[in-house]
């Protein structure tokens, strides 16, 4: 990310079109996709439903990963997070007329995102957050918009090339994940750390084989260092991604789910891809279909 | 709690790799903690002062930065300690994470060890070792033989502190590759997010379980070894 920004800098400068054309290029108010704010969305909720509140007040808390590179990454001098999950966010925003200036992002890790919406800390959650029948029980999660699955991030050099090598490998991910929990069943030696960047380090280091967690985060990992990194084996599992909310505010489903549907027919969503997890080199995915809100 | 019934297996294999975190490092805590100790109370002015400028930076370093020095600055200059791997002892052989934060958590205890100790040494009545000079004992035989025992038995209650601050601190290898009972809970919560108040309540009766049992054997030894003034 940070690297196709300098070059692109490089590039207008070289060109002597500085001005004019990197005006565009930078991303100083938001994100990388240009999302049309709806105007007086407040208007088209019900009374009393969550959407027309946030509508009415201008903003919106929105629970992202900071961590995971092309997916929701926020570096320590940014003031904006970059990524596929952001983007999502911001179409959501934008439906309900909040511009991605007036988003609040906070910082959810893979542990408090449950707590998080119960207790009103952010209204929503886009942050590689997996449909599962438990989430479910208690919180709402609506989608999936994006469909990944579980996959290995090894050396270059590796010797892994299909899931059954690494039975008695030691293989990293972050502490209390369902990936730890799945590569465990495959037989190998699980090793949680606190966050993905440590254990990249561990494999670049040599201390652990191999990191897994969903291809999409792995290949941000591998397409920054790829002489020393690559990614192996096909998805052996599969991660569908919901947006979460509060079960107190059961409306907000069909919400999520139509401003989903319209950035999809309308290409917003596949732009929002090409911008993030596309940069990765993977083709843009027939976008998935959501679950019916019951 | 259905969650944690239905795999209890797993839960006991995670506080069993919490209480080997806790024997190892305790063990060379304790160890290390008392030669620091007898360098602290020493003759030799270097050893002295290498012992309170171990225990001024130890002790005022958090515990998870140790972890990050041991854990991953060691690995990236090449300290992995993949060697351990190799040695078998009775047929178990430990994983060079073990050993990595078996290191964390024996440099970081063994600094308030140390400490505890040497308020003990300085309970100890001057004539005892004037005495045992008086006898002709080298330095090495006042300490262990006259000074330390003493020393051991005047410390039970704060050195109980220390080890049960031990015991917690073990959870902070669950961020470092140790599927310890910190590690492990937080699995259980990632899969059963409808289960978290009954996992966390599971989790919390095994620490309390293993720091009452250490707790209760310091009550023993303390009425042991009390003696009159």
């Amino acid at each position: 990310m940070r690297f196709t920004t300098t070059k692109a800098f490089v590039l207008c400068a070289g060109l002597g079109l500085a001005l004019t054309a990197c005006g565009e290029a930078g991303n100083s108010g938001g994100g990388d996709v240009d999302v049309d704010v709806a105007k007086d969305a407040a208007s088209s909720f019900a009374d009393g439903s969550r959407m027309k509140e946030l509508a009415e007040d201008g903003k919106i808390t929105i629970g992202v990963k900071f961590d995971q590179p092309g997916i929701g990454f926020k570096g320590a001098t940014d003031d904006q997070p970059q990524g596929f999950d952001p983007e999502v966010g911001r179409i959501l925003a934008a439906s309900l007329g909040i511009e991605s200036d007036k988003i609040v992002w906070k910082e959810t890790i893979s542990d408090n995102r449950e707590p998080f919406l119960q207790a009103g800390e952010v209204d929503i959650v886009i942050a590689s957050y997996s449909i599962t029948d438990e989430r479910r029980k208690v919180v709402g999660q609506a989608g999936p918009y994006y469909v990944t699955g579980q996959q290995l991030l090894v050396a270059k050099d590796s010797s892994i090339s299909t899931l059954a090598d690494v039975k008695g490998k030691e293989v990293c991910s972050v502490t209390g994940s369902t990936s730890l929990d799945n590569i465990k069943k495959e037989g190998a030696v699980p090793r949680g750390f606190d966050t993905y960047s440590e254990c990249v380090d561990q494999v670049v280091d040599g201390a652990v084989d191999a990191m897994t967690t969903d291809g999409a985060i792995l290949m941000g990992y591998a397409a920054e260092q790829p002489d020393a990194l690559k990614v192996a084996v096909d998805p052996f599992s599969e991660e569908r991604y919901g947006v979460g909310y509060s079960k107190d505010h059961p409306e907000m489903c069909q919400w999520i789910v139509d401003a989903l549907k319209k950035s999809q027919d309308d290409g917003v969503w596949a732009k929002a891809f090409e911008a993030t997890l596309g940069k990765s080199g993977v083709e843009t995915p027939t976008p998935p279909s959501a679950d019916a809100c019951s | 709690m259905d969650a944690v019934f239905s795999n209890f297996d797993e839960y006991l294999k995670a506080f069993s790799l919490t209480i080997a975190l806790f024997v190892v490092s305790g063990i060379g805590a304790l160890v290390f903690g008392t030669i620091l100790a007898s360098f602290r109370v020493g003759p030799v002015p270097l050893l002295r002062g290498f012992a309170s400028l171990y225990v001024t930076l130890v002790r005022n370093t958090p515990l998870l930065m140790i972890f990050v020095l041991f854990a991953i600055g060691g690995v990236r200059i090449g300290w992995n300690f993949k060697f351990v791997e190799d040695i078998e002892v009775f047929g178990w052989n430990a994983s060079a994470f073990f050993v990595r934060s078996c290191i964390a958590l024996t440099v970081y205890t063994s600094a308030f060890v140390c400490e505890a100790l040497r308020s003990g040494v300085n309970s100890v009545d001057l004539g005892q070792a004037e005495a045992a000079r008086a006898i002709g004992l080298p330095f090495m035989k006042v300490m262990t033989l006259v000074v330390l025992p003493q020393a051991f038995r005047a410390v039970i209650g704060p050195m109980t502190s220390v080890i049960v601050a031990l015991i917690k601190n073990t959870s902070v290898a669950a961020a470092f590759g140790m599927a310890e009972a910190t590690a492990t809970m937080r699995i259980f919560t990632n899969n059963n997010a409808d289960e978290r108040l009954g996992i966390f309540l599971m989790f919390a009766i095994g620490y309390v379980v293993i720091v009452e049992v250490v707790a209760f054997s310091s009550y023993a030894l303390e009425r042991k070894m009390k003696v009159a003034r």
